[in-house]
């Protein structure tokens, strides 16, 4: 089972999004068939502070509810947290982690205490501002994250958000289209640097 | 027809709740149950269940809310955690005492202080002398399981009693994963009416509720309870029977997981049984004989079935997710190891505390109690009786 089971680790600063991104991909990987786990890590919650949140992913029912020390990925929402949060700390070997940054990754991973596997980069502050007008950068990171580990089929997963996002915004349709342009964008421009 | 879905703990009782559609709800938020409450209000907003919701000023008024419906003659559940149950306390005993079968979803809080919102049992371990049948739950499947079958138990004539159907705060409440739901017409079909023989509004037999008792008669009122508590087990056993002919789910008073050869076990309670699970699975891939046994019934205590279910091992750790402050063991530990006292051959028992305030416990750390149960089996050295885990200013750590 354990071969199979995929783990992401999430790092983002409260009031980004980042737990509903793992939700989402819960449900997404839900639609897929999968069996799922997406659950936050909770401390003093407030908006900036760093949180984690967690997704386990896989094709028989994982019934470990521990943490995730580790992930086969990590996200970085917030580059920032860079300089106070060992990131990829217990990364396997062959994972990646995902950045949203406009940088490149030779200036990253100087933060990353000697990690020294692969960095994904995705500009989602670009992204978010030009799709949707404003900063929400957890519908980009999620699509860099399927775009990246491959856990879902990209197509599928496009559809199936297309039906959350309708439900999700059921009284705001008028954000759907944006969020989806940030779902495509994303797939296309994340890489591997 | 099971419907599959994907559910946090909180969301499959507050969906367990509407199917059941109960007379009243009496809701005090407190996390991590707030959503409980939360879900149901929408229901009761969107006109899917007629009942009375009821938003009291404190959970000392929520319980008092639900006996008073109770006592009335109906169906009264609400939800709660850590200081919200301890705010209860005086009304928990009136309950049980007045034997009014209440549900309550408890999901599990450290106590304050230090003040901590994370997951141990400390609120619902604190209420185990109350009288409250108590139900814990590995998963948001057994949260909603537990739930559907809790009322059935309570409401069985020779119990009546309340009952506690706890899950873990944050680790189940907040985790969302899939779950098998049942349709409504099945679940009402197999939870039933309530309908009491005797209650307050009554008008050919009303009853009184909550006198004064004298010395000549309390007694005999507390042996009644302490009877009802001890037919609980057999109730707990029966509703779990009819569950599993209806949809096809086993429960039990605890779960046994690769016991039957076991040289060492360990026994705790709740969604660290999963973890443990996986820990089993992995030691038992290079030869290692250990097992799990998962109390699912903490109130009444399984006494003679866990004693005979840890009758074979060697060696056996009771994971504590409270501290008890005993000073020499924790509430589960106590019990378990007053349970095997008859036993011809007793196991050697080792109590650990655990996890408390939301301290993860993962595979690893349940791999190293099971190799520290291995090692005094075969070598029968002694060592520290009750030990906290993980311990990071101890200098002589076990683990």
């Amino acid at each position: 089972m354990s071969d199979k089971r995929l783990e992401i680790r999430w790092h983002g600063r409260g009031g980004q999004g980042a737990k509903t991104a793992c939700m989402l991909l819960a449900d997404a990987a839900f639609a897929a068939g999968k069996y799922v786990q997406g659950f936050p890590e909770y401390g003093p919650e407030r908006m900036g502070a760093p949180i984690t949140a967690y997704n386990r992913i896989s094709d028989e029912r994982c019934s470990v509810h521990s943490y995730i020390y580790n992930p086969d990925y990590v996200v970085v929402v917030d580059e920032t947290l860079l300089s106070s949060v060992d990131v990829t700390h217990g990364l396997k070997p062959g994972g990646a982690v995902v950045v949203n940054s406009a940088k490149p990754a030779s200036q990253l991973r100087p933060y990353m205490h000697g990690y020294e596997g692969d960095i994904y980069t995705i500009d989602a502050r670009k992204i978010s501002e030009e799709c949707l007008g404003a900063y929400f950068p957890n519908t980009p990171m999620l699509a860099a994250v399927v775009q990246v580990s491959g856990v879902l089929d990209p197509e599928r997963f496009v559809q199936d958000m297309q039906a959350s996002f309708e439900h999700k915004f059921a009284t705001k349709p008028q954000v759907i289209e944006g969020n989806m342009r940030c779902l495509t964008e994303s797939m296309k421009e994340v890489r591997m640097q | 027809m099971s419907i599959r879905d994907r559910l946090s703990g909180n969301e499959a009782v507050a969906y367990a709740m509407r199917q059941i559609n109960p007379d009243v709800f009496a809701a005090f938020p407190i996390t991590p149950s707030t959503e409980i409450p939360q879900y149901f209000a929408q229901y009761a907003a969107d006109g899917k269940v007629d009942t009375e919701f009821v938003t009291v000023e404190s959970e000392h008024s929520s319980m008092s809310t639900c006996i008073g419906a109770e006592a009335a003659g109906v169906r009264a559940v609400t939800a709660t955690s850590s200081c919200g149950l301890a705010y209860m306390y005086e009304m928990l005993y009136v309950a049980a005492s007045a034997r009014l079968p209440i549900t309550l979803a408890c999901v599990n809080r450290a106590l304050t202080g230090p003040i901590n919102i994370n997951n141990d049992h400390s609120d619902s371990m604190g209420a185990r002398d109350t009288g409250w049948i108590q139900i814990y739950a590995e998963n948001n499947q057994e949260a909603y399981d537990n739930y559907l079958q809790a009322m059935r138990i309570a409401e069985t004539p020779d119990v009546r009693l309340p009952i506690m159907v706890c899950q873990d705060g944050f680790i189940t409440s907040h985790a969302v994963e899939n779950i098998e739901l049942e349709e409504d017409e099945a679940v009402k079909a197999f939870v039933g009416e309530y309908e009491p023989e005797n209650y307050l509004l009554k008008h050919e037999n009303p009853l009184a509720v909550g006198p004064y008792d004298t010395s000549p008669y309390y007694m005999e009122h507390k042996v009644q309870q302490a009877q009802a508590m001890k037919n609980a087990k057999r109730a707990i056993l029966d509703v779990a029977a009819e569950f599993e002919r209806t949809f096809g789910r086993k429960y039990g008073l605890f779960e046994e997981y690769q016991m039957e050869d076991a040289e060492a076990a360990i026994v705790l309670i709740g969604s660290t049984a999963g973890t443990a699970k996986m820990c089993v699975d992995q030691m038992r891939a290079r030869g290692e004989k250990v097992g799990l046994i998962k109390l699912r019934v903490f109130r009444p205590f399984p006494a003679e079935e866990l004693a005979q279910a840890l009758s074979k091992v060697k060696t056996a750790a009771v994971m504590d997710k409270s501290e008890g402050f005993s000073g020499c063991g924790g509430p589960v530990f106590a019990d378990t190891r007053s349970a095997c006292y008859d036993l011809k051959n007793r196991p050697r028992l080792i109590n650990i505390v655990y996890g408390l305030g939301g301290r993860d416990c993962a595979v690893e750390d349940i791999e190293r109690v099971f190799e520290y149960l291995l090692r005094i089996g075969r070598t029968g050295e002694d060592g520290p009786v009750y030990i906290h885990m993980g311990q990071r200013s101890s200098e002589k750590e076990v683990f």
